[in-house]
């Protein structure tokens, strides 16, 4: 830790400093408090977004990954085509896709408004959920795909050959392995699912980003609403990096 | 959208002259193409730099470089754009308008490019940070003891054993890159997904063309990922063969 | 290489940089028919690009029509990258603070669509307990804000279509825009089949503004004269009603 603060870089967090503290002073901060008690309600939709559909999208990724990695072709080969699909075109496009497009396919059969499933279907959040988990499969699956390729293959036959069934072999071993592998790509890929969860604003998801917009639009303050906007990601982030170091770390792992 | 007859209409949508939209949309992917391709490339030149400044610059340097990539790799691309777009423009004809010279207007397409290849840069230098630390040291080394300058080694000996472990990551970038100019359709700048959606507001047919639009950026995928094979088998001439990645 | 590539750079900066002669009149980059829609072939037609036109000749002014999103307009107008705001921009107290206004050159009232047989009026008291659509940024998204939203939910989308779309799909309730935004969306089959218009919403002068008019920067006296005189003329001798005649019955400039 002391090796940290050498001398340039307390002089860098000094002028950093320095740097925020005028930003406080001279900029306009006068809409802030009006706005301030929406904050919460809006970083939480950002929060809750990024951690549901990375578990969703996580639990949907592991047999896309392990169809990929040693399925039979009738399973690999869709597993294949659904990730390319889903990493071929942007997530804006995809987003647009499920809930402009379905919505035209609602406004063709108004016999659907009368099915059970209406009060979710005619909310916003569910697409913005299953449009970023369907993201989060076809990116992660590629990236299980690898991870479980990569577990040493003795390990698995040594287990087989103490005759533990396949599926235990699974639970206790491969899948555990693999995704301690990929723990450190994953913290990335959530860094990066938190930072894809703005484009929910252009369906109707108010998050944090939608309510600095909202600050713009009504005050035509441009810049302070988007550099609190920078600042309060870049603190999400470090948090969820810090949250995966912690994770590795209470995983023991020899380091050679 | 699913009955028979809307099929047929489907393809009149997607005709190549009015009142098909398909030119505006090819036009419109034209835009993509050019805007990622300036994009990237100036990501790659700041990547290149990035790199060889994390790895070989002063302390000042590394600290300050590696600042520019937190901050990048943590803030969305959208946020970025929008402060990119309005902070510089700004902050370029404010300098210019205290020396006394009109205000520049910046094309969207040079606005694009800037904002993006910025974005790319930070990326970029982490990947060919890794892709330079995966040159043998011996063979820079060498370099060395034979009285090679800096620029000398770089040009005969990193850039080019570097190329082969840079490929995988800079053609997931280019994905990236491909990608993220639909984020420029947030502010109105007329590229495919901007086009698309100003089609199908004008039309109605929202599913018709958003999977056009899809079909389209797929192909780009598709055909970037050929490509991208070629290179690397191009750049791994020489070594002994590994499985390449797909998209 | 490093030479080439610097002049490249330069090039491409300056070389896009506008020449300061012909006045970019920005329109909002979203469709909103009749008055400015994309064509299939790329160029926005409707009434008001064809205003747009017939005033800028009036007032022998060159002018380059340049679409930018609607919510980064008046960002784009105080930064200088479009030099006037033609896009159905409504004159209120509120933008006035930021940007000027020319003289308004047209007024139509605003209206609520809802869906058929809801029973709805435009007060908050038949708006209870439903959801209301309206455009970021705009007098409506404002209007919904102050009158509605204690009795209604309000979602806000990037354009009013969009908005009608949803209105169609039964996302919501009712939808608040421009009478003539909603007579074009109500001459569709979509909006023929799903919905009805339920009346003018009360008049909230503050709000909702005195009619649309030409966003300018503040300041620019001259360029507002200009555009005041170059309105007045094309009022005055006919071609206003003249390029009107094809969109709509009766005259919308209000009163």
């Amino acid at each position: 830790m002391k090796d940290f603060f050498k001398p340039r870089r307390i002089v860098m967090i000094a002028l950093a400093l320095a740097v925020v503290v005028l930003c406080a002073i001279k900029l306009n901060w006068t809409w802030l408090p009006d706005y301030l008690d929406r904050v919460p309600l809006a970083i939480w939709r950002t929060v809750w977004l990024t951690v549901v559909t990375m578990i969703l999208g996580m639990l949907l990724a592991i047999p896309l990954g392990l169809a990929q990695a040693v399925g039979p072709a009738y399973l690999a080969i869709p597993a294949r085509i659904y990730c390319s699909i889903i990493r071929g075109t942007p997530l804006l496009l995809q987003l647009w896709l499920l809930y402009y497009g379905l919505g035209s396919v609602f406004a063709q059969f108004p016999e659907i408004r009368e099915s059970f499933m209406w009060p979710i279907l005619r909310q916003a959040w569910p697409y913005a959920v299953l449009a970023l988990t369907l993201s989060v499969a076809g990116y992660e699956g590629e990236v299980m795909r690898g991870a479980f390729k990569g577990v040493p293959g003795g390990q698995l036959e040594a287990a087989r050959a103490m005759g533990m069934p396949r599926f235990t072999i699974f639970r206790r071993i491969w899948l555990p392995q693999a995704l301690h592998r990929v723990l450190p790509t994953i913290g990335g890929e959530t860094v990066l699912q938190m930072k894809s969860t703005p484009l929910v604003a252009t369906i109707t998801v108010v998050d944090i980003y939608s309510l600095s917009k909202r600050v713009t639009q009504d005050t035509f303050v441009v810049y302070e609403p988007l550099l609190l906007l920078a600042v309060v990601y870049m603190i999400m982030a470090g948090l969820i990096v810090l949250l995966f170091r912690w994770f590795e770390s209470r995983i023991p792992s020899r380091t050679a | 959208m699913l009955s028979p007859l809307s099929a047929a209409s489907a393809f009149e949508l997607l005709a190549w002259s009015p009142p098909g939209w398909g030119a505006t949309l090819v036009y419109g992917l034209w835009n993509t193409i050019i805007i990622a391709l300036g994009a990237y490339a100036l990501g790659l030149l700041i990547g290149v730099a990035g790199a060889f400044g994390k790895l070989y610059g002063g302390p000042v340097t590394k600290d300050l470089l590696a600042v520019y990539t937190t901050l990048v790799r943590a803030v969305p691309e959208l946020v970025l754009l929008l402060l990119i777009t309005f902070a510089a423009k700004d902050a370029i004809n404010a300098v210019l308008s205290s020396y006394g010279y009109a205000p520049i207007d910046f094309s969207g397409v040079v606005a694009g490019i800037v904002v993006l290849g910025v974005v790319q840069g930070a990326y970029s230098t982490e990947v060919l940070r890794g892709a330079i630390l995966s040159v043998p040291a011996g063979q820079i080394e060498a370099g060395r003891a034979m009285g090679m300058s800096p620029v000398k080694i770089a040009q005969r000996i990193t850039l080019p054993l570097m190329t082969s472990a840079a490929v995988p990551g800079l053609a997931n970038l280019w994905l990236t890159c491909t990608k993220d100019t639909a984020l420029l359709a947030v502010i109105g700048f007329l590229e495919l997904t901007k086009q698309t959606s100003l089609a199908a507001g004008t039309t109605k047919s929202f599913l018709t063309f958003y999977l056009a639009a899809g079909a389209l950026y797929l192909i780009l995928s598709l055909v970037s990922g050929v490509l991208f094979g070629r290179i690397e088998t191009w750049a791994r001439r020489g070594q002994r063969n590994v499985e390449g990645g797909g998209i | 290489m490093k030479k080439i590539a610097l002049v490249a750079a330069m090039a491409l900066t300056f070389g896009s940089a506008a020449l300061a002669e012909p006045l970019k009149i920005g329109i909002a980059a979203e469709p909103y028919p009749p008055f400015a829609s994309p064509d299939a072939a790329g160029n926005w037609v409707g009434w008001e690009v064809d205003f747009i036109n017939a005033v800028c000749a009036a007032g022998e002014m060159e002018c380059v029509v340049t679409p930018v999103a609607w919510e980064g307009i008046i960002p784009s107008l105080t930064g200088g990258q479009i030099d006037a705001i033609m896009a159905s921009m409504s004159i209120t107290e509120e933008r006035s603070k930021t940007i000027a206004f020319s003289d308004k050159y047209y007024n139509t009232p605003t209206v609520i669509v809802a869906t058929k047989g809801a029973g709805m009026t435009a007060d908050p008291a038949g708006m209870a307990g439903k959801i209301i659509g309206v455009q970021v940024s705009t007098v409506h998204e404002a209007y919904a804000q102050k009158h509605f939203t204690e009795a209604a939910e309000i979602k806000t989308y990037q354009t009013t279509d969009e908005g009608f779309q949803d209105l169609a799909a039964g996302r919501i309730d009712a939808s608040q825009a421009d009478s003539i935004a909603i007579d074009a969306f109500m001459a569709t089959d979509a909006g023929k089949a799903c919905c009805e218009v339920v009346g003018e919403v009360a008049d909230d002068e503050a709000v909702l503004g005195l009619g649309v008019g030409v966003g300018l920067r503040q300041g620019e006296d001259e360029l507002k004269a200009k555009f005041n005189a170059a309105i007045a003329k094309v009022i005055a001798d006919g071609t206003y009603d003249s390029l009107s005649k094809p969109y709509f019955a009766s005259s919308i400039y209000g009163g």
